[in-house]
């Protein structure tokens, strides 16, 4: 049998009431307006860092050996060539002999990434492929897509022992419909007569992909507990639920009043949602939106009590800050031109030579355990920095990333440069011992407080620009109850 | 056991350029201006100096890397010259080279001269350190500047000794209010402005808990000093002043990667000025040391070099520094120039700096500023951030 066998989201810290870019935009087009809030990445979170905290989730007690391949769907990596799914492995610390590879262009990318890990876990060529789904997309301002859109991420570790949820089966289908596209110099995304996107795209084409899985399987729709039908226009995914003889009541929440349509991880996203609420035995349909529509059809198993401890959906939901200031939103996606001052302009170039050599150490937050007296270190060093002990090439790896820490000392720096200022940041204490500095994400300075539990999590240190690459960086955040 | 230099070397001239915003004088003005009084104190020619050492930190902002900045604008006739660099304690180095090289014998008379031009970068505070860092520290460590650094101090030592915000602050205030009374007095110096406790207190935040006035100022400017063997002195001037210890200590990582640092003092002081009280015999610092010039880059930092240089015991310089110990007419003067608070810090001239205050002092030459009973005063010297960081501590008298 073979299926989900793991699963993990992630959803940024911020939110914005749509009202807020409203009021701020909306005498430009005064019939973009929809209800309730959107989730908004944080200046320092991209496609790629939103992806590793949906699968450090998903990998909550797995071990990472077991995993021989690792997908990522995105419409929007930060590089069209250097893969993501490559930088994620390292910072998640995968082994190297596996297979990655990144599904793209189509927001249906992330169901075509769990179809082809079953297919090859089916074939033999695999045991488990971790697949990730991550958007993180610019809208222009002002624009219906401002409204429309969320950031967020969810991830799912495909397998065939132990599944939580297997994948029975699948129906694909596949049109050059174009309702929404980026050109491959475009920054945005255009997007034709939504009214066309709903009635031709969606509604069409959600009812072709789920009724020809019905047909295909022989299934009755009433049988499925949760339906993930992958639509923004939400009183048209009750629409399609009607056509294809579901009644409103199966259809899994698609989370516009919350989160926003999150582009590739949309469809995983409203499924980790549905798989925390599920209960063995439940059938699920998932149908994904895109030039087409992937349909899978699911059957959860009594393994999926053993994943009610990861975050998924609800407990990052749960966890918010509304962002209040538009502009402010506007600056963190550099859609204004913001006075960084000279200082901030000061950044020198990435070394990827030595971005390669110490990539277990900046990608991975690896540091070194003397085996003499036990002193773990960050970084990774050759020569023991306890005091007392002082061994040369006694090290053995050792890894912080999924250490809890606690803080040790902060400040919150309005002279260094920040994106967001002002710059937090201290020296952390990891629990079983170790030390070093980071930057502090993810609170007000005002909750710092000496000996606070702390997390690791991986985000953008900074975006050289002038030559196109992104720099990652673990930094602290609160520790997540 | 080494001997050490005690009563080895002797300072017979010096030289200070007015600190401050230099916008009009170049590297080369303020390396001349510099000289040039330090020369003339010494009574001696530019073709006596056998060998000098040149401490300069960012040269990327102004004069450039070596020592031939130094020995070009001088025109030094081939001499030996090297160029030290050691965070901002540069300005220490270049004179504990100049120190030891005579103190070897290979040389009867050295210059150590620093400079530093730090007002070219457009923007305030120090140029951005975090570009400075090595290939490898910077992809790791936050983006940090010294305020913040040392603001992690002033946070831990708060929560260590149960601090509230505006009690740890008031503390703060009143040692660098101190610092501006006394550069007030200071023709040299950058700041000269007094400023009362409220004001400190009230200044806009930098780094929390810093405010603009806990930070020093950020300056222009140059020193100079000229030694020779203890011997040779008083061939040259009636009151040259000796060095009775010389002593650095460098960060061993451990403050940034072990838990055992307590993160409320700066460790590499405590190994420095133990040192130097051992190599000058000096038995009781809080009584023996009668002024020093510390190294106030931030209030913080002269608040726990207080108590690492063993004038206050542990979590009590703050009951020192609200019973005046440390003002002028204190015990114990501290920063009878105004310290890098107000005299201004140029890196690489700051430790040249402090020196020059006590060689004044223990000249009496120090005028409205002059301390009591004048015998041994002391500089103290950090370059970095209180995770890692070179400490020199030198102590200097008649």
């Amino acid at each position: 049998m073979v299926g989900i066998t793991s699963y993990g989201g992630y959803i940024p810290l911020y939110r914005m009431d749509r009202m807020t870019a409203y009021k701020a935009m909306g005498w430009l087009n005064p019939a973009a307006i929809l209800p309730g809030e959107r989730s908004i990445a944080s200046y320092d979170e991209d496609s790629v860092t939103m992806a590793v905290a949906a699968a450090r989730d998903c990998l909550k007690g797995v071990a990472k050996e077991k995993i021989d391949g690792l997908y990522i769907a995105t419409t929007t990596s930060p590089y069209k060539q250097r893969e993501g799914a490559g930088i994620i492995g390292t910072a998640l610390s995968l082994r190297p002999n596996i297979r990655t590879a990144d599904f793209t262009d189509s927001t249906k990318a992330g169901t075509g990434a769990i179809l082809s890990a079953c297919d090859a876990i089916k074939a033999g060529s695999a045991k488990n492929i971790l697949v990730c789904a991550s958007d993180l997309r610019k809208e222009r301002a002002g624009g219906y897509q401002e409204q429309l859109y969320g950031d967020g991420a969810a991830s799912v570790l495909i397998g065939d022992t132990d599944v939580i949820a297997s994948i029975e089966g699948s129906y694909s289908v596949s049109y050059d419909f174009s309702d929404s596209w980026r050109a491959d110099t475009d920054e945005f995304e255009r997007a034709w007569e939504d009214r066309w996107r709903r009635d031709e795209g969606y509604e069409r084409q959600l009812t072709e992909s789920i009724t020809g899985l019905l047909t295909k399987y022989n299934l009755n729709i009433k049988d499925f507990a949760r339906i993930v039908i992958t639509c923004h226009f939400e009183r048209a995914a009750t629409a399609i639920a009607r056509k294809v003889g579901a009644e409103p009541s199966q259809v899994q929440d698609v989370m516009m009043r919350t989160m926003g349509d999150s582009g590739a991880s949309y469809p995983l996203v409203i499924l980790v949602a549905a798989l925390e609420e599920a209960k063995p035995g439940d059938k699920i349909l998932v149908a994904s939106y895109g030039n087409g529509s992937d349909a899978l059809f699911l059957q959860v198993t009594d393994q999926i009590e053993k994943t009610r401890d990861n975050k998924g959906i609800k407990k990052w939901l749960a966890r918010k800050k509304m962002l209040d200031n538009y502009d402010k939103y506007l600056a963190w996606r550099e859609e204004i031109p913001m006075d960084r001052g000279f200082r901030g302009e000061e950044t020198s170039s990435t070394q990827l030579s030595a971005l390669w050599r110490g990539r277990k150490v900046f990608l991975g937050l690896w540091g070194s355990r003397c085996k003499k007296c036990g002193t773990p270190m960050y970084p990774a060093q050759r020569v023991c920095v306890n005091p007392d002990c002082g061994a040369i090439d006694e090290m053995e790896d050792y890894c912080f990333a999924d250490r809890k820490a606690t803080l040790f000392t902060y400040t919150s720096d309005l002279l260094a440069y920040s994106v967001n200022p002002p710059a937090m940041y201290g020296v952390v204490d990891f629990e079983g011992g170790g030390r070093f500095w980071f930057d502090i994400a993810d609170c007000d300075p005002e909750s710092l407080k000496v000996g606070m539990p702390m997390e690791m999590i991986l985000r953008i240190k900074y975006v050289e620009h002038g030559r196109g690459v992104t720099s990652y960086s673990w930094k602290a955040v609160p520790l997540m109850e | 056991m080494p001997e050490g230099i005690k009563d080895k070397v002797a300072i017979i001239g010096m030289g200070c350029t007015r600190f401050g915003e230099r916008w009009e004088d170049t590297c080369s003005d303020l390396i001349v201006d510099a000289f040039k009084e330090c020369l003339e104190d010494a009574g001696i020619e530019k073709n006596d100096i056998q060998a000098a050492w040149f401490g300069t930190c960012i040269e990327e902002q102004s004069c450039g890397k070596s020592a031939v900045p130094l020995s070009n604008t001088l025109k030094l006739p081939f001499i030996p010259a090297t160029r030290v660099e050691n965070f901002c304690a540069t300005g220490s180095e270049a004179l504990r080279a100049a120190c030891y090289a005579v103190a070897s014998g290979a040389y009867d008379i050295a210059l150590a001269l620093g400079v530093e031009k730090l007002k070219d970068t457009g923007y305030a505070g120090l140029p951005d350190f975090a570009q400075l860092a090595g290939t490898d520290t910077r992809m790791i460590t936050p983006n940090f500047t010294a305020p913040g650094a040392f603001a992690t101090l002033a946070t831990r030592y708060f929560a260590r000794y149960n601090l509230k915000p505006d009690e740890g602050k008031r503390i703060l205030a009143m040692v660098s209010s101190k610092s501006h009374h006394n550069g007030a007095m200071n023709p040299k110096a950058h700041l000269r402005r007094e400023v009362t406790v409220e004001e400190v207190m009230s200044a806009p935040i930098i780094a929390w808990p810093l405010g603009l006035y806990d930070c020093c100022g950020v300056s222009d400017g140059a020193a100079a000093a000229i030694v020779t063997r203890a011997d040779m002195a008083k061939q040259f001037r009636p009151d040259p002043v000796y060095i009775k210890a010389l002593q650095i200590s460098v960060s061993s990582g451990m403050e940034l990667m072990h838990s055992s640092y307590d993160g409320t003092h700066i460790e590499s002081t405590t190994h420095a000025a133990a040192a130097a009280y051992k190599e000058a015999g000096v038995k009781n610092a809080r009584e023996e040391v009668n002024m020093a010039e510390v190294h106030d880059c931030f209030s913080i930092t002269e608040l726990v070099t207080m108590e690492d240089m063993q004038f206050s015991p542990r979590g009590k310089a703050g009951d020192d520094v609200q019973a005046g110990r440390f003002n002028l007419d204190g015990a114990q003067p501290i920063q009878p120039d105004g310290g890098l608070k107000c005299f201004g810090h140029p890196i690489g001239a700051s430790g040249l700096r402090m020196m020059y205050e006590v060689y004044k002092q223990c000249q009496g030459k120090a005028g409205p500023r002059q301390v009591k009973n004048m015998k041994l005063g002391a500089t103290h010297n950090l370059g970095g951030v209180p995770q890692m960081n070179i400490c020199s501590v030198l102590i200097a008298g008649l």
